[in-house]
């Protein structure tokens, strides 16, 4: 039944994305900013990893692409509670672990899919990375969505308007990426620096995406990755799920 | 046999100015077939009680059985057996009536072709056939009304909950809901509780009334028996009952109107 419950939701929502050509890209404009202008200044500095400055900038716009996708998609969720889809949809028999499932995983489709178009570009501006690695990066983003985006339903759905989700979004969002490294790698920093972005679960995720991009697999940081990124999916739906369980506001 | 029976149901709000008493203490028998009307001032808690009843807001206090299932204990049970319309309606304005009418009946675990064949007995049944491939936005008030209604009897509920369903109706629809109301208790021995504001329709439809007030039952029985006791004779209007009873008039800014 979940698994019934999980595909019809999902199945609705993408066909709602894809009915916006325009929404399935517009999270690609900054990461694409970024590779054009931001990239090219770092082919000769030295940041420190192993690999060319491509493999150290490409996981990180991958993972600021689902952070601020991610992030934002409770937005969708308060348009449908105001049209009354949201309830229409809790009265019948539906799994509420499906009603946020289904959405999530729209998410991660949508913004794999975007990641996959910024590989590519980043290939085009002279990444090489091996195959395995790019693959383990998309695993992570994906993670990281459905993690995010389910906060971002949990949190809209308790906020009620856009008028108090948007700046709260906002206000959490840069933060997390300036303390996580995704742009620069934090051991660059001073210790305080690289210490307090150990507080940020993404800091885990771009050290092994970015291992993953130099080959290195079976490292402390890929290991640490695979589970903090898990364990803040797990979760993260749970709190989600119970959010579609009571919100009764 | 009682298909509801609430005891001292209750749902309380909190707020930032304070709480909110919304539903103080329901006491709600419905016999199974019956046709109630709830009434009530606007605020008197009638969308929360059914909201509650339909599991979407868990009661703060009380009890209920609906359709045999213990509202808090088994709640997918009670969903499995009842319909809502909700004030407000409850359609995604950019797809088309068909997609939603069929996810409904999905998400009420029809197969895909007894879905789509019930999304086009009901589209008959509320001539809405004409619109199934339009996007819900582009139809009329009126018409979203009646996908509204279709969108709940998807799954044949034996239990049909509508709140307020022929607000923006036009006199033609209202008395086309009417009929479809007594059609679906007649037939298939559904249950229905509706809430309404305007009473020549609660008189004309209902077997029973039950009258809220701050958030409690001030009055029930039949039609008759209402005006019989509160306004003194059954040969009174219902709104001088209903004056009677809560010192308000039902809808005064908008008196009901007459269905032709
Ligand atoms: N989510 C909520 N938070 C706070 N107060 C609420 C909430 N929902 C309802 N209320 C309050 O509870 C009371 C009852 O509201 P309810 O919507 O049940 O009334 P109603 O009888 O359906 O009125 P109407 O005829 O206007 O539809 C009102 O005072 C309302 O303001
Ligand atoms: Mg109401």
């Amino acid at each position: 039944m979940l698994l019934h419950d999980t595909a019809l939701i999902y199945g609705r929502c993408l066909r709602q994305s894809l009915r916006s050509r325009f929404a399935l890209l517009f999270g690609l404009l900054m990461p694409m900013l970024y590779l054009l202008f931001f990239g090219p200044l770092l082919t000769g500095l030295p940041l420190g990893g192993r690999g060319s400055s491509w493999q150290v900038l490409v996981p990180g716009l991958l993972l600021q692409l689902g952070l601020f996708g991610a992030s934002f998609a409770g937005f969708a969720i308060i348009i449908e509670k105001g049209h009354g889809v949201v309830d229409r949809m809790r009265v019948t028999p539906v799994s509420r672990l499906a009603l946020l499932l289904g959405r999530v995983l729209r998410d991660a489709t949508v913004f794999v899919f975007q990641a996959v178009l910024l590989v590519l570009a980043a290939v085009a501006m002279g990444l090489r990375a091996p195959l395995a690695g790019v693959l383990i990066g998309f695993v992570f983003v994906a993670l990281l969505t459905v993690s995010l985006a389910a906060l971002s339903y949990a949190l809209a759905m308790r906020m009620g308007t856009p008028q108090g989700f948007g700046p709260a979004i906002n206000a959490l969002t840069m933060p997390s990426m300036l303390l996580s490294g995704l742009m620069l790698p934090m051991t660059l920093g001073p210790a305080w620096l690289d210490a307090l972005s150990h507080l940020m679960p993404l800091r885990y995720l771009v050290d092994a995406v970015r291992d993953a991009y130099v080959g290195a697999y079976a490292t402390g940081h890929m290991l640490l990755g695979s589970l903090v990124a898990t364990g803040f999916a797990l979760l993260a739906v749970t709190v989600g799920t119970r959010v579609f369980r009571t919100a009764g506001a | 046999m009682a298909i509801i029976s609430t005891v001292s149901l209750a749902r309380t709000f909190r707020t930032k100015s304070g709480t909110v008493q919304a539903v103080r203490g329901i006491d709600l028998t419905v016999r199974e077939g019956e046709i109630v009307g709830l009434l009530g001032p606007n605020g008197a808690g009638k969308t929360t009680t059914l909201r509650m009843l339909t599991t979407l807001l868990a009661p703060t206090g009380g009890a209920a059985t609906v359709a045999g299932h213990d509202l808090v204990k088994d709640p997918a049970s009670v969903r499995r057996a009842c319909g809502y319309v909700a004030q407000s309606g409850g359609v995604d304005p950019q797809l088309t009536v068909r997609e939603e009418l069929v996810t409904q009946g999905r998400m009420y675990r029809l197969g895909r072709a007894r879905a789509a064949e019930r999304a086009r007995e009901l589209a008959h049944e509320l001539d809405l056939t004409d619109l199934l491939d339009r996007p819900c936005a582009a139809l009329s008030g009126g018409r979203r009304r009646r996908l509204d209604i279709a969108m709940a009897l998807l799954h044949e509920p034996r239990l049909l909950f509508l709140d307020e369903p022929t607000t923006g109706l036009d006199p033609a629809g209202r008395t086309a809901l009417w009929d479809l109301v007594r059609r679906l208790r007649d037939d298939h021995g559904t249950t229905v509780v509706l809430t309404t504001h305007y009473l020549d329709e609660a008189d004309a439809l209902c077997d029973r009334l039950v009258v809220v007030d701050g958030g409690t039952v001030v009055a029930e029985g039949t039609p008759a028996a209402l005006k019989l006791r509160y306004a003194g004779s059954a040969d009174a209007s219902l709104q001088d009952a209903f004056l009677a009873l809560t010192g308000r008039s039902a809808a005064p800014a908008d008196p009901a109107p007459v269905a032709v």
